[in-house]
């Protein structure tokens, strides 16, 4: 009687699928693990060090509203293969908030791995429809003079927030600034709050 | 090519429901069947996504931002709040054809 396998089924289906299109000349075990490393290597500190920089230097700004995946690949992010991605540019009394209702489309060269609650069906679909009870809920209270522009993420592109710089950051090195900036912030569910002012 | 629709042109999403006649692979939500927005700017040219999926030759289409009043889809949002969202060309059509 031949021993069974003790692989799962799904694992010994993904061998023989890496094979056969290493077999063809399709993708090599090399190819796959490069862009394992850099999906792993992407997280949201690169997402807020391009904020902090575009919040420091007016020439950096205009490049990544004008080409975000050219400035994320200044900061190090593999686009290769990658959608396109969107910078969103908060403006006093207008805030954006990011969604994807079809599917969890998100900016993960810059991002990193979408958090679960992203993900969820409440926040798809709340998010779009009941955006300020969902921001609420997040702690963001915006005014009814600030316009929510949510965005729904459907289609090529993938879509970061640029949020507006908070007041009591003057002087601040981009360091200190991009440590306001975290998934929330990029994807506006929360704003960067500044709390008490790290030493210099 | 010149887009189709410049910034600020008025559009409105096709009222159709192809998905109820078969299995579809469409980028273009539900909620947003039959409503007027403004055109935002164009994002670019794509391979049309309905035929990707299913491993047809794609033909690139233009890509809009198409800008929504909130308030038009969902009665109870709050003034002046909008929604920004990535539609096809195909799925378009000049908000004045269907007045």
């Amino acid at each position: 009687m031949p021993k069974p396998d003790p692989r799962p089924e799904s694992i010994a289906l993904l061998e023989r699928l890496v094979a056969a299109l290493a077999a063809r000349g399709i993708v090599s075990e090399e190819e796959i693990a490069a862009k394992r490393a850099a999906t792993e290597r992407a997280s949201p500190q690169i997402g807020a060090r391009m904020v902090a920089r575009a919040w420091i230097d007016p020439a950096f700004r205009a490049l990544l509203l004008a080409d975000g995946s050219r400035a994320a690949s200044l900061f190090g992010a593999d686009m290769r293969g990658q959608p396109p991605l969107g910078v969103l540019e908060d403006r006093p009394g207008l805030h954006h908030l990011v969604v994807c209702t079809l599917c969890s489309c998100y900016p993960r060269a810059v991002l990193g791995y979408p958090p679960a609650w992203y993900k969820s069906q409440a926040y798809r679909a709340r998010a779009v429809r009941d955006p300020r009870r969902v921001l609420a809920e997040w702690g963001t209270v915006l005014p009814p003079d600030v316009q929510v522009r949510v965005v729904d993420s459907t289609a090529e592109y993938r879509w970061m927030v640029l949020p507006l710089r908070p007041a009591g950051t003057e002087g601040w090195e981009e360091a200190q600034l991009a440590s306001l900036i975290t998934a929330e912030t990029l994807v506006g569910v929360r704003l960067p709050q500044p709390g008490p002012a790290l030493p210099a | 090519m010149t887009p189709r629709f410049a910034p600020g042109q008025r559009v409105r999403v096709r009222p159709v429901w192809p998905e109820a006649l078969g299995r579809l692979h469409l980028r273009t939500p539900h909620y947003l069947r039959g409503q007027a927005g403004v055109i935002e700017r164009c994002l670019g040219r794509f391979p049309n996504p309905e035929d990707l999926a299913f491993r047809r030759p794609a033909a690139e289409r233009d890509l809009y931002h198409v800008l929504f009043d909130q308030r038009a889809i969902w009665p109870e949002a709050a003034p002046g709040d909008t929604l920004l969202v990535e539609i096809f060309e195909h799925w378009l059509e000049a908000a004045d054809a269907q007045a």
